[in-house]
């Protein structure tokens, strides 16, 4: 057998279900690897010892019904974890241990998936290179200079380092297929409303959506099928008939209807780009699928009006972190003195510039140019998507306009940082599910992603589409472990 | 007509223009978005769940009951139900509310225009709802406990409100009055907010301005915040209005602005201008739906609303030949007409009516008590009302039978009995007693006969005070005037 680290998610499942592996077994190489990775600063919290111990314990007594059978799974820190710390990278909650569980990390659990520890991130998920972080960047096993992207790029990192089997990561305009494109990995986020929201830290209450990050398209599958489920304490939880994933993945896709958007075919967009684009869509047609020219056309807006609509929200949900109920606090002379010192020494700059814009354009006087107008833009925007799945069962797309670029490249240049959200913001905004998945390298040998996006809670579709790509693809990255310690 | 409430100076005639934005508590097991208890007067922070106290990723979830208590509200004030309505949050930071934000109702409320009738002495007047919707309560700041820090309290944080605007058709304290008690007793037959202002599930904001008699345009108004009783509402008008008025004459102008009234000193002090006002940046809730329901959802909860003060007053008045005054205090308080109805069912209406507006509330009064802990049962009240009405009893011996039954609901047949109270009713009895009286007193006799008729009085006294007080008076009447022709 090769390394058991070199296993995907499904073959672990498989090998445990077969007792050729206990979990233990599985959990303590990964353990061993994660201690051996610290250069790559994924981890915030490590629960070593605590998985080591619930694998022995779910060796003694194994249920090979789960679907996650002892599964160790480092995942990112926007999810509340009981008794396990929960910082979401802000130094605002960097004491915070909650008392609950999110309904996501409870599926985990409850399909047998056991807590390797808590993934660094973006401060509240608001970033694209996991430079944000109170807990300091998070590096790419790809190259030692390169950020992993972000916002879950803790989770990107430690999934491409072979830290964890799998993780599972959040998605807002982005962060869950961005990261992945820039790692090599596959990461979906699922339609709005298929993943609880329930005890995630929330960033933009309308935009955000848990998924599956993983080494490849069948995992993604069997991780969704099992963090997928209608939640009564999470009033935007859809209840549907939830499809098994993983069980009905199907290569056949033939007569399958592509769409692709001229829109997409951004000014500067490199060659390399466009030639992985081309590349996909050859795939699909040696497929069976059949390519169709599409237009969205008010893709254009898509990224200003996200940038309107995820600050608003994020103001108000970040209002909660004051200093009185819980986390950290500075003390003041009086109350609003209190407030500015807590949240003036609490909050990252990215995490400031984010509310100051959102507090902007909710402001009376401003919330009809802005807010209202992003709205309707908005709706636009999913008004497009509808119109084009008339006539196409799902849209490729490159995942971001360009591979991973460097640390620092960009933390001091916002909108260049922005831009890089592009592909993905538009998804987030109609609330559709998009899966990003590695389609090649760039001249400097860097994984590049494409997307494909399905209409919504049709994830299956676009799961298969994926699935029978990947198979063309045969995507290979030859990772050099360029970080590790003995 | 009574006199219109108007201030006076300098000759000149000011009308007072006041509008009510009431804050009732709902009725209600659990809060608005979260499954915590709601009951008032627990140990600070026990009644607190995670939604309430905005731990991270919690999320609201709405409870029903307490849209059906919204609808209920808005039917009986005869308001337009809307099926489609938003949660909004309205941003502002405060230690009492965790979340940074109130979830309250904007542009788009759970009810719409409606109207109340208000009894007044003068007449009934309707005034005008302009809006009712939903919104979370806030926590408690404590300033008094410890020297030097504000303690929180957040059992209430997250209890429903239901708040209830007045168009501005008020126009003095006394209607004031008369609006306010409306408003609870509909909302109290519906049971949908306890109207308990002691504990605060009914308080308002008053908004007043003032203008010349006759003017047709409103003048600037000020918010006077969170009074909690009727009286300090009064208060707090009777002192805004006359400010204006003093400001205005002295050539001045009416800033728009917030203030609060200070019940130790009776006056009312600004609290913010309408510069400072804060910008909520109010903005559809992301965490929750549009609440939306069918017709027919609306259909149902009518079908579950009980008769209403209004409808029980015409009731009374067309079925019992009460009088509007009577019909109006029996229904004003849901109690009052609960016992009014449980006396009736085995009495006669016009006795009941009397002796429950007389001789009960009187009793209830003095002891300060609520006719929900009456002292007398309506049963036995009934079988008092009853004795009078056969004529075991004259109505003055009723009196001290129902003193008697004060003392721990006692039966008043049984009172009658003990203390052999029944009237003297025999014809052939009273003819002996009267005629001992006419022997005892031929002076008197003489007297009257020669025309001091006035004397009639003493005799039938007489009579009474033979008989130990039991003498049925009228037959004594009849008798004394057949002997003394």
């Amino acid at each position: 057998m090769s390394n058991i680290t070199d296993l995907s998610l499904s073959e672990l499942v498989s090998n445990i279900k077969n007792k050729k592996l206990s979990s233990h077994d599985v959990t303590s190489e990964y353990v061993k690897r994660s201690k051996k990775s610290k250069n790559l600063n994924t981890y915030i919290e490590e629960t070593f010892e605590a998985a080591l111990k619930k694998a022995k314990e779910f060796d003694s007594k194994p249920d090979l019904n789960k679907k996650l059978p002892g599964i160790p799974m480092a995942i990112k820190d926007l999810f509340c974890t009981k008794n396990v710390k929960t910082t979401a990278s802000s130094k605002i909650l960097n004491n915070f241990i909650p008392t609950y569980e999110s309904t996501v990390t409870q599926n985990l659990w409850n399909d047998g998936a056991i807590l390797l520890g808590k993934l660094n991130c973006d401060e509240f998920a608001m970033g694209s290179s996991n430079e944000t972080s109170y807990f300091g960047n998070v590096i790419s096993p790809i190259d030692k200079d390169l950020v992993p992207g972000g916002s879950s790029g803790g989770s990107a990192s430690a999934l491409a380092a072979k830290l964890t089997p799998a993780t599972i990561g959040t998605d807002t305009g982005g962060s869950i297929r961005q990261p992945a494109s820039f790692t090599g990995t596959v990461g979906l986020k699922p339609t709005y409303g298929s993943c609880s929201r329930y005890g995630i830290v929330a960033f933009a209450s309308s935009l955000d959506q848990a998924g599956p990050m993983t080494r490849n398209v069948n995992d993604a599958a069997l991780l969704l099928e099992v963090m997928s489920s209608f939640d009564n304490k999470d009033s935007t939880s859809v209840d549907f008939k939830r499809p098994m994933y993983s069980k009905d993945l199907s290569k056949d896709i033939k007569g399958k209807k592509i769409g692709i958007p001229k829109e997409y075919r951004v000014d500067g967009m490199s060659e390399e780009i466009e030639k992985l684009w081309e590349d996909g869509k050859n795939y699909l047609k040696d497929c069976g699928a059949e390519i169709i020219d599409v237009s969205l056309p008010h893709t254009k807006f898509a990224l200003p009006t996200y940038y309107i609509v995820a600050p608003a929200e994020a103001s108000s949900n970040l209002a909660r972190y004051d200093g009185v109920k819980y986390g950290f606090r500075t003390e003041g002379n009086n109350l609003i003195d209190m407030y500015e010192k807590t949240r003036s020494a609490g909050f990252g700059d990215e995490v400031k510039r984010r509310i100051m814009i959102g507090t902007y354009v909710l402001s009376s006087g401003y919330y009809d140019a802005y807010y209202l107008k992003a709205q309707k833009v908005r709706r636009l925007i999913k008004n497009d998507f509808n119109n084009i799945f008339q006539k196409v069962d799902a849209i490729l797309t490159p995942s971001t306009p360009s591979s991973a670029f460097k640390i620092g490249d960009k933390s001091n240049d916002p909108v260049s940082m922005y831009l890089n959200d592009i592909f993905t913001v538009p998804v987030n905004l109609a609330g559709l599910p998009g899966i990003s998945i590695p389609a090649g390298l760039d001249k400097k040998g860097y994984p590049l992603g494409l997307q494909i996006i399905g209409k919504s809670f049709d994830e299956q579709n676009i799961l298969n589409i994926a699935y029978s790509m990947e198979d063309k693809i045969n995507f290979k990255f030859n990772l050099k472990e360029w970080w590790m310690n003995d | 007509m009574t006199k219109d409430y108007l201030i006076e100076r300098n000759g000149k005639k000011y009308e007072v223009v006041i509008g009510l934005e009431v804050h009732a508590q709902v009725l209600s097991e659990s809060k608005l978005f979260s499954t915590s208890p709601t009951k008032f007067g627990s140990e600070p922070n026990t009644q607190v769940s995670l939604v309430d106290a905005a731990f991270p990723g919690m999320l609201p979830v709405i409870n029903e009951f307490c849209i059906k208590q919204a609808i209920k509200t808005g039917i009986g004030l005869n308001a337009k139900i809307n099926n489609k309505s938003i949660f909004d949050r309205k941003n502002y930071f405060y230690a009492d509310l965790p979340q940074g934000y109130q979830i309250s109702q904007y542009k788009d409320p759970i009810v719409g225009e409606g109207n109340v009738v208000v009894d007044l002495a003068s007449g009934s007047k309707i005034i005008g709802i302009e809006r009712l919707h939903l919104e979370q309560d806030a926590g408690k700041s404590i300033h008094d406990i410890d020297p030097k820090n504000t303690l929180v309290d957040l059992n209430r944080s997250g209890v429903a409100l239901m708040e209830i605007v007045s168009k501005p058709d008020l126009r003095s304290p006394e209607e004031v009055n008369f609006y306010i008690k409306k408003l609870r007793s509909i909302m109290r037959y519906l049971g949908t907010c306890d109207g308990n202002m002691q504990e605060g599930s009914l308080r308002a904001d008053v908004n007043v301005s003032v203008r010349k008699q006759g003017d047709d345009k409103y003048g600037t108004r000020c918010e006077i915040k969170n009074v909690n009783s009727i009286k300090f509402m009064q208060m707090a008008i009777e002192y805004e209005a006359n400010r204006q008025v003093d400001i205005l004459e002295e050539g001045g102008k009416i800033d728009q602005e917030t203030r609060l009234f200070d019940t130790k000193k009776n006056v009312t002090r600004s609290m913010r201008s309408k510069e400072d006002a804060h910008d909520y940046r109010y903005f559809p809730d992301p965490d929750l739906l549009p609440l939306e329901f069918s017709d027919e959802y609306v259909e149902n909860i009518k079908k579950e609303i009980p008769e209403l003060p209004d409808q029980k007053k015409s009731r009374f008045i067309e079925k019992f030949n009460l009088s509007p005054y009577e019909a109006n205090i029996l229904v004003s308080d849901l109690d009052i007409s609960k016992y009014f109805e449980a006396v009736i069912e085995n009495s006669d209406v016009k006795l009941s009516s009397n002796w429950i507006t007389g001789e009960l509330f009187a009793l209830l009064n003095e002891k300060n008590l609520e006719i929900t802990e009456s002292p007398i049962s309506a049963k036995n009240l009934s079988k008092l009302i009853n004795l009078i009405k056969d004529g075991t009893i004259s109505g003055k011996i009723a009196k001290t039978v129902f003193e008697m039954m004060a003392e721990g609901d006692k039966n008043p047949i049984e009172i009658v009995k003990e203390k052999g109270l029944k009237q003297q009713s025999d014809p052939k009895e009273l003819e002996k007693l009267i005629e001992k009286v006419i022997n005892d007193n031929q002076d008197t006799v003489k007297e009257y006969k020669s025309g001091k008729e006035k004397l009639f009085g003493f005799f039938v006294g007489q009579a009474m005070k033979v008989s130990g007080g039991k003498a049925n008076p009228q037959l004594v009447n009849e008798i004394l005037k057949k002997k003394l022709k």
